[in-house]
């Protein structure tokens, strides 16, 4: 029989003032197994984890359990105290009688009896534990980033500059994402095209990334440092290799739509780069608009381009890839003002949503920067400008702060007074959120040096009057009713995860939230992790965040990313559930039960196999199993039942 | 279809042309109510006010009998009397507590309430329910080319519990009038509050509302006002004569019961109408599109 220590911790008077500890360690020295015994009044201390492992060489333990607070608090601890006196961290076991007894007991007798059979049973199990060691998994060294905003690029680049590569992926045909479309940016406002365009250019050259736009994540298989990905290009109609980016296509197409890229407020050609600083430069064919597509004639872009680059007979096609790590910044989308009846959202249109007012002030949109309203073109004397909208409303909307609304309002509300010197802005809100560095004094800059009116209240109804927008409001400071007759109404509608966050939440196998944000593992202490090992989170996708939150997540990412790859092997937890290839007959219950795509049959064998480093322990396959061939490695039944045996004596 | 009707006090005095329209219009299309026995008042929104289980005895009364009278569907006309009976409702149904403090404070009923038992109904989703194809046949006067404004109040539309559509951007009553053959106007301020009984105490409040609702029904162009809450009737109809007298630039427009132009659309016997009820008289307009 192992030779078991059990040190029993009073954790100050935690445990010791609702369980009998002299009584408890005189009860159970003569147990089966137990060797030694000995309590301490702080056993995590420097002086109780010493007394632990001077006993091990001392009295020869072969095994040892703690009687002290939960697993989760100290039994790495202990584990990794055991090894420094060469036993198996394996053969080291907790016997929580804090959290499980005394702190949910008041009486003595009561909680000591109860204390002593928790402690047996850990014994019990102890008896049988076996020396393991970590599964070790080889890593692949490239990186696969989701999205093409300000996110993924900083991620992309971050890796790809410490010499690992890269496949930054994104859904439309250029890179940029949604910085690209802003003017310009908080709290400094320096032009968001400016200092984004430089980032943009370096990793479309860098030697590391490699370019994936106009595509898509299809498929994914495999687990952290072994992903395998298919990856889908979707059809461009414009062979990239030969295109040049002469722009002679898009200068003949007849065919004119809205740009998505202008929110609307401009136009663009059938075969299209999103703006001019694209990258890569090189256009697509949108097929949904395109006039060959729909009638079947026309193809004067085929006619007019000098590489014979357009081909009509292009289709969508896979590109396998093995990645180690994955990091999701697939960004956000503007919540629709349609859904703002009262505000006139969708009816008024001059009632227009921050992002299209972005547009509108960027030196590179549709009025090249001059404010113009989108009725009529003329220049707004008044603006009412309304935050909180579609956000921190839980009854009708969502429930959530979305967070960069201050201080993108008011910068807007000061770029507008910055070009439209005798116009007034007013901003009606509920709270002003100027938390971050040089943000409270941005907003107080606002006020001050720009005049903007700020009114402490919400909107009850926008309507349109002849060629006004009249804004009924109150302001609860000085608690009077307002009316403006506005020229234009500005409204920070809410930021949700982008289209499509379910479906690739799916693939991926990490969890969103209730507000659709994708989970990180930890709220504080691992805001960049998925639950899934390798699977990072970065930027909106995450949650609502400003610019400088995004860079600091994304570098965060790669930062994680990169201590992955710093390893030669991964270390996979050895507490896994086998299969005993004597006993099993390979029925696949147990791969029915697996939610980790953990086993699968062996057709040669007739038996069941596991991947040891998918396995997660859960244990459904041990209950599932008719034979008792899978069998949880230091949780056997035998173990499990003597534990309970143990509980349940007389 | 049959079902149970619950006229309230102001249906039986001041809104006479509202619950004659409305029964006749019924009956055409097919519908007849039966007037609950006895009935009591519904306690008017006053008994929504505070927190107190003791103010919904009134409604819960009228329940009862509603109950009793072995009809699912009660239709409310006036629109506080749908509103204080369907809150009512909402107030102590699921409430095993309430339902049963209620009980011991009524002694004449002995039928057991629980609050799913009736479903209170108002008219305008009850045409819906009759079906807008059966309305549209019914009328007959199709090419009156009226230009309606449709004036919802907030009875019907608030709290959104109780919410016949939505409270920001109804269409039930456009929908209506549109199968009936109306052109729609639409007013930013068709849901905006009347003032209600501040008329009481602040008539001027209420003179503001009206200034404003009926100036921007007005703006758009619409021949008539259309409406279904008694209340906002009195406040919308007679407050425009003040108005009127102070400021002789004003312009006023009629207002009816929605149920007074659905029976003069489907051709019903104007007889029904009491026009002198009317403080701005809608009969010159009437004429004019041939409807009378």
């Amino acid at each position: 029989m192992k030779k078991i220590g059990v040190f029993v911790c009073h954790c100050g008077i935690n445990i010791a003032s609702t369980v009998d500890i002299p009584k408890l360690v005189e009860d159970l020295k003569n147990y089966p197994g137990v060797a030694y015994i000995q309590d301490y009044k702080y056993m995590c201390s420097e002086p109780g984890q010493t007394l632990v492992k001077e006993k091990i060489k001392s009295e020869k333990l072969d095994a040892v359990v703690v009687a002290a607070c939960s697993p989760t608090l100290h039994e790495n601890t202990f584990r990794m105290a055991v090894q420094t006196v060469d036993m198996n961290p394996y053969n080291c076991e907790i016997a929580n009688i804090r959290e499980q007894c005394s702190w949910v007991h008041k009486n003595i007798t009561e909680a000591t009896e109860k204390a002593k059979r928790i402690i047996k049973s850990v014994v019990e199990k102890a008896l049988l534990d076996e020396d393991l060691e970590p599964v070790k998994v080889p890593v692949t060294r490239k990186a696969l980033v989701l999205g093409g905003g300000i996110a993924g690029i900083q991620s992309a680049l971050s890796i790809a500059n410490s010499g690992y590569d890269v496949i930054l992926v994104e859904r439309q045909s250029s890179i940029g994402g949604r910085m690209a479309q802003l003017s310009e940016t908080f709290p400094t406002l320096d032009c968001s095209q400016c200092i984004l365009t430089p980032k943009m250019v370096d990793a479309g050259q860098h030697e590391n990334i490699r370019l994936m736009t106009y595509s898509e994540l299809a498929d994914i298989s495999g687990f952290v440092g072994n992903f395998k990905v298919k990856i889908k290009q979707k059809a461009k109609y414009v062979d990239w290799d030969k295109c040049t980016g002469c722009g002679l296509c898009i200068e003949k197409c007849p065919k004119k739509v809205p740009s998505e890229f202008d929110q609307g407020l401009g136009k663009r050609k059938a075969v299209y780069t999103p703006f001019p600083q694209a990258v890569p430069n090189k256009p697509v064919i949108d097929c949904e608009n395109c006039t060959y597509f729909i009638t079947g004639k026309c193809r004067l872009c085929e006619k007019v381009c000098p590489f014979d680059a357009i081909n009509f007979d292009e289709t969508e096609s896979f590109i396998e890839e093995e990645v180690g790590a994955i990091v999701v910044a697939t960004g956000y989308d503007v919540y629709p003002v349609l859904n703002m009846s009262e505000y006139g959202g969708g009816k008024i249109p001059d009632v227009i949503d921050g992002l299209t007012f972005e547009r509108i002030l960027s030196a590179s949109g549709p009025s090249g920067g001059e404010v113009r309203r989108p009725s009529d073109g003329k220049i707004p004397k008044e603006i009412v400008f309304i935050k909180c909208v579609g956000s921190r409303d839980p009854e009708n909307h969502y429930p959530y702060c979305s967070k960069i609304c201050c201080m993108y309002t008011t910068k807007h509300a000061m770029l507008y007074k910055h070009r439209v010197h005798d116009g007034q802005p007013y901003i009606f809100y509920m709270d002003v959120r100027a938390g971050g560095k040089g943000y409270e004094e941005f907003y107080q800059r606002a006020q001050e040096d720009d005049k903007v009116v700020f009114l402490r209240g919400k909107v009850s109804k926008v309507y349109q009057d002849d060629d006004k927008v009249v804004v009924c409001g109150i302001d609860t400071l000085s608690g009077s009713n307002v009316e403006i007759r506005a020229d234009m109404v500005v409204l920070a509608m809410a930021i949700r995860p982008s289209k499509g966050i379910e479906e690739l939440a799916q693939l991926l196998k990490i969890s969103i939230d209730q507000n659709g944000f994708l989970t990180e593992a930890h709220p504080k202490l691992r805001p960049v992790e998925s639950l899934s090992a390798g699977i990072y989170l970065a930027g909106c996708a995450q949650a609502p965040k400003d610019i400088p939150d995004t860079v600091a997540q994304a570098t965060a990412t790669a930062a994680m990313v990169l201590n992955l790859f710093s390893r030669e092997y991964l270390l996979h937890e050895p507490i896994i559930t086998g299969v005993d290839e004597e006993l099993c007959s390979g029925c696949g219950l147990c791969i029915a039960v697996c939610p980790y795509d953990a086993r699968k049959t062996n057709r040669e064998k007739g038996v069941v196999e596991v991947n040891e480093i998918l396995c997660e322990a859960c244990g459904a396959c041990a209950a599932a199993c008719p034979s008792g061939a899978a069998q949880q490695r230091n949780f056997t039944d035998t173990q499990l039942s003597n534990m309970v045996k143990a509980i349940l004596a007389e | 279809m049959q079902l149970s009707y619950y006229p309230g006090c102001t249906l039986k005095t001041d809104a006479k042309n509202f619950e004659k329209s409305a029964l006749a219009v019924l009956k055409h299309l097919g519908v007849s109510v039966d007037e609950l026995e006895d009935w009591y008042c519904c306690g008017v929104c006053f008994s929504q006010t505070r927190d107190n289980l003791m103010q919904q005895i009134a409604p819960v009364r009228t329940l009862v009998k509603a109950k009793e009278s072995g009809n699912r569907q009660l239709l409310a006309l006036c629109t506080m009397c749908y509103n204080t009976l369907k809150r009512s409702i909402e107030f102590i149904k699921d409430d095993a507590e309430k339902l049963e403090t209620i009980h011991q404070f009524m002694d004449l009923e002995t039928t057991q309430f629980y609050g799913n038992e009736v479903d209170v109904v108002d008219i305008l989703t009850l045409i819906k329910q009759i079906g807008l194809e059966k309305l549209k046949k019914s009328i007959v006067k199709t090419d009156a080319g009226l230009k309606i404004a449709s004036y919802y109040g907030c009875m019907l539309l608030r709290p959104k519990e109780i919410a016949i559509d939505s409270p920001d951007d109804p269409v039930i009553m456009e929908e209506i009038l549109a199968s009936a053959g109306c052109e729609n106007v639409y007013f930013p301020f068709r849901t905006e509050c009347c003032g209600s009984y501040q008329i009481v105490n602040e008539p001027e409040i209420v003179k503001d509302r009206t200034r404003k609702i009926v100036g921007s029904a007005v703006k758009n162009g619409a021949d008539l006002m259309v409406m279904l809450c008694p209340l906002c009737y009195f406040n919308l109809d007679e407050i425009q004569q003040d108005i009127q007298k102070e400021d002789k630039s004003f312009q006023t427009i009629p207002v009816l019961y929605i149920t007074q132009l659905l029976a003069l659309l489907m051709g019903l016997k104007p007889d029904i109408h009491d026009f002198s009820l009317h403080s701005i008289d809608p009969r010159p307009v009437l004429k004019m599109k041939g409807l009378l």
